[in-house]
């Protein structure tokens, strides 16, 4: 049988990868289920309902805008879905449900869609949506610290009011705010009200009031070593980014503090494992290339220091991430790979 | 630690099919086709006409200016015709067809080297240059150019057993089965270039191959083993002197400009036959394989024998070929007919079914940098990609287009499925174009 009929011809290469963009996204919701687990041991199921929630409305907006515009639809790249966990991993616990589609609508049709889709949009859609979420500060700041696997404590879908927390919840002010004011998590601070003392190990392991999916520094660090293991993401931004927040806060403590204990604190508070690992390593709006890598990363870091120290909310690193996604074009620039072939060489027996 | 370069791709290898199948001698054909261009330079010119009757080994085309290469007949019989025919490149070219009589009668010019010892560069390049000899591994450079070319300002000899590219098995057969001729033809080259070092360079992948060639090379002075990291495209030129010395050779310079002579097995292994026996370049060692390949092995074929042979030969097609390749699959070029021949840079033909086929529709780029990460040139193809498609052709030339070598990593890792190598094929055309308008103006 040597028929010729109907050869194809196409311009090489004739082979490729079996990775795509959706099985990249896949490895990153299989690191995002990391945290999410330990978000439903700390704060109970209401933290998959919220998941759930800022999911399924990331899918919606995402089909129907494409379906309206007449384009083709792209929820089977499963990037709408990486979306809908990172804003709802950004949320206590005691949101109102309608929060996350809010942010949903936002991250999905405002920050990405209208740029043309994936890969187009110039800031990450969820720290995007956080960012406008901050118009509703109140219902976006009750932070609680749950007994560990109460499970029982929060509805899964009806509305949180302060009054209303069941007596096993403590309403705490985050490890970061204490820092704010110069104190260690681990001070007691008798005088405020709602002081909840966090060792260490609570930082570490994520037994700490603030954001569902940003508190477990250990399980972050896992899931970002799972995406390094798997080539979805390279070492650069993350390392870059943790590494000048630990030399900052351990160059300059604040309240006289131990510069050491200062620093780790400092690494394990707040969102920053989140945003090194998933957030600032977003492609679409971060360098692409390694020295571009590391300068962005540096520029996460020292911005995260500077907002955390001198601005006037806690936390500095949603906002750093999304300075630095604005600085991507400008960092590109000055961030090429050296042209191949124009360094010197020496011949053998050369004596210059 | 086996050597490398920066970037690249780890494409499954493909090689377990036909790796231990010994090279067979293909019979040669009723009919050869042989194009007027095997070579990279000016076409040769026929110099036989329609119902000579030549004998194998003469001269059919001869040299046409100071890039070019012989064309000699690999049959005995009747030129019957000197037409264009389909070439393997997809277009038509100037060939010269003879009709085999079976006769195999040799070409009465053909004899030895006598003064074998005492070869120098300029007697080398000759012999090379009468024996129709190219660069065998695809490139196809005139091998006469590049010794000339080399005098004086070469150090360092480096024989290419790289062999990359997925499937392909036919250099790594030859190291196996004609081991001693490398050696034979790499001592030539540093005895008639005066050079005291010369490596060969072979992936990690080829470990009987890498004993072998170790084994000659034992007692032999400046003569070294390089055992380079299975990654695509080490064989590349410039990624593979990169791999072995260190060196870069320079945007749009030739390997001589850092001092280095690369040369394929299968050229050396022409070279030292050329010297020993006087016989042209008249065979090929072609790897046959592929998804639709029922019985896959290394054929010896006549050049100007037509692709349908040595499918034949390889038990046929077991399923409908969807896609037909001269080369492999990360550079090979897709071909329209099975009548297209044999040509001197040939080196594997393959066939595949639909399913292997990487095609795809729906392109998103992510931005995720795996491009820049696998360019082993240090380009930027994400936004080559960008300006390319968007026409502006200074941006391109300012990130370095034509240093592009169109090896394809880009393409194969990119998870957006994104044509890239095949869009940056297209600038450096266009920018070409443009250069050329500019340049009559």
């Amino acid at each position: 049988m040597l028929s010729e009929e109907k050869l194809i011809m196409t311009s090489s290469p004739h082979i490729k990868t079996e990775d795509d963009t959706r099985s990249i996204m896949l490895d990153v919701i299989i690191a995002l289920t990391f945290p999410l687990i330990m978000a439903i041991c700390f704060f109970g199921w209401r933290s998959l309902t919220l998941t759930l929630t800022a999911v399924a409305s990331c899918i919606a907006f995402e089909w129907l805008y494409r379906y309206f515009m007449k384009k083709p639809s792209s929820i089977g790249d499963l990037s709408a879905v990486v979306t809908g966990m990172l804003i709802a991993f950004n949320l206590p616990v005691t949101t109102p449900m309608w929060i996350p589609v809010v942010g949903s609508f936002f991250a999905i049709v405002i920050v990405k869609q209208l740029y043309g889709g994936l890969g187009k949009n110039f800031m990450n859609p969820a720290l995007g949506a956080r960012a406008f979420l901050l118009s509703w500060p109140a219902l976006i700041s009750l932070w609680v610290k749950a007994k560990p696997l109460a499970d029982s404590s929060f509805p899964l879908l009806k509305s949180i009011s302060r009054e209303a927390l069941s007596p096993d919840v403590i309403a705490a002010a985050t490890p970061l705010a204490k820092m704010k004011q110069g104190f260690l998590p681990s001070t007691p601070m008798p005088s405020v009200d709602g002081d909840i003392v966090s060792t260490l190990r609570d930082m570490a392991v994520g037994n700490i009031a603030g954001c569902i999916g940003e508190v477990s520094a250990i399980v972050l660090i896992a899931a970002g070593i799972y995406l390094i293991v798997r080539k979805v993401i390279t070492p650069h931004i993350p390392l870059a980014y943790i590494s000048t927040v630990a030399v900052l806060t351990y160059l300059f403590p604040r309240g006289g503090n131990d510069p050491l204990q200062w620093m780790l604190f400092s690494l394990t508070s707040g969102g920053l494992m989140l945003g090194a690992v998933f957030m600032a390593t977003d492609y679409v709006t971060s360098p692409v290339s390694k020295t571009g890598r590391i300068i962005y990363g540096i520029g996460c870091g020292l911005l995260t220091v500077l907002i955390r120290y001198f601005g006037a909310y806690p936390e500095g690193v949603s906002f750093a991430i999304l300075i630095m996604n604005v600085c991507v074009w400008a960092i590109e620039k000055i961030s090429r790979p050296g042209r191949f072939g124009v360094k010197r060489f020496k011949k053998a027996g050369d004596t210059k | 630690m086996p050597l490398s370069f920066r970037g690249g791709v780890h494409p499954d290898d493909k090689k377990a099919d036909t790796r231990k199948k010994a090279i067979e001698v293909l019979p040669a054909p009723g009919q050869v086709v042989l194009p007027v261009s095997m070579h990279i330079g000016a076409p040769a010119a026929p110099v036989v006409s329609v119902g000579e009757h030549v004998k194998m080994g003469q001269v059919v085309a001869e040299t046409a200016g100071a890039v070019s290469a012989r064309v000699h007949a690999t049959v005995s019989g009747t030129v019957t015709a000197i037409e264009p025919r389909p070439h393997p490149n997809g277009t038509n070219v100037m060939s010269i067809v003879i009709e085999n009589d079976y006769n195999d009668e040799l070409f009465e010019g053909i004899k030895p080297v006598d003064r074998f010892h005492s070869i120098d560069a300029q007697e080398l390049a000759d012999i090379a240059e009468a024996a129709g000899i190219v660069g065998l591994g695809g490139a196809m450079f005139p091998t006469h150019v590049k010794i000339s070319s080399s005098v004086g300002k070469v150090d360092t000899l480096i024989i290419n057993g790289a062999e990359c590219e997925p499937y392909i098995t036919s250099d790594n057969r030859q190291m196996l089965e004609c081991g001693e001729e490398i050696i034979n033809g790499v001592t030539l080259l540093m005895k008639a270039l005066k050079l005291d070092t010369a490596y060969i360079a072979i992936e990690s992948n080829k470990r009987s191959a890498i004993e072998k060639i170790r084994r000659l090379i034992a007692k032999k002075d400046g003569l070294k083993l390089k055992v380079l990291r299975t990654k695509y495209p080490q064989g590349a030129e410039k990624q593979l002197i990169k791999s072995v010395c260190g060196r870069e050779v320079p945007p749009g310079g030739l390997p001589s400009a850092v001092g280095v002579l690369n040369i394929n097995v299968g050229t050396v292994i022409a070279l030292s036959r050329a010297v020993e026996t006087g016989m042209p370049l008249l065979t090929k060692v072609v790897t046959v394989s592929g998804s639709a390949v029922a019985n896959p092995k290394n054929l010896l074929a006549r050049i100007g024998t037509p692709l349908r042979e040595l499918f034949s030969a390889a038990g046929g097609f077991k399923d409908n070929p969807y896609k037909v390749l001269m080369g492999g699959p990360m550079m090979g070029i897709s071909q329209y007919s099975l009548d297209v021949p044999v040509i001197k840079g040939t080196n594997a033909i393959l066939a595949f079914c639909e399913k292997e086929d990487a095609y795809s529709e729906q392109q998103v780029c992510i931005r995720c940098g795996k491009c820049v990460g696998a360019c082993p040139m240090n380009l930027m193809p994400v936004y080559l990609h960008m300006y390319g498609n968007r026409g502006m052709l200074d941006e391109c030339e300012k990130l370095n287009v034509t240093d592009c070598i169109e090896c394809g990593c880009c393409s194969y890792i990119c998870p957006g499925r994104l044509h890239l190598v095949q869009s940056f094929k297209n600038t450096k055309q266009r920018l070409a174009a443009l250069k050329k308008k500019k340049g009559a103006r």
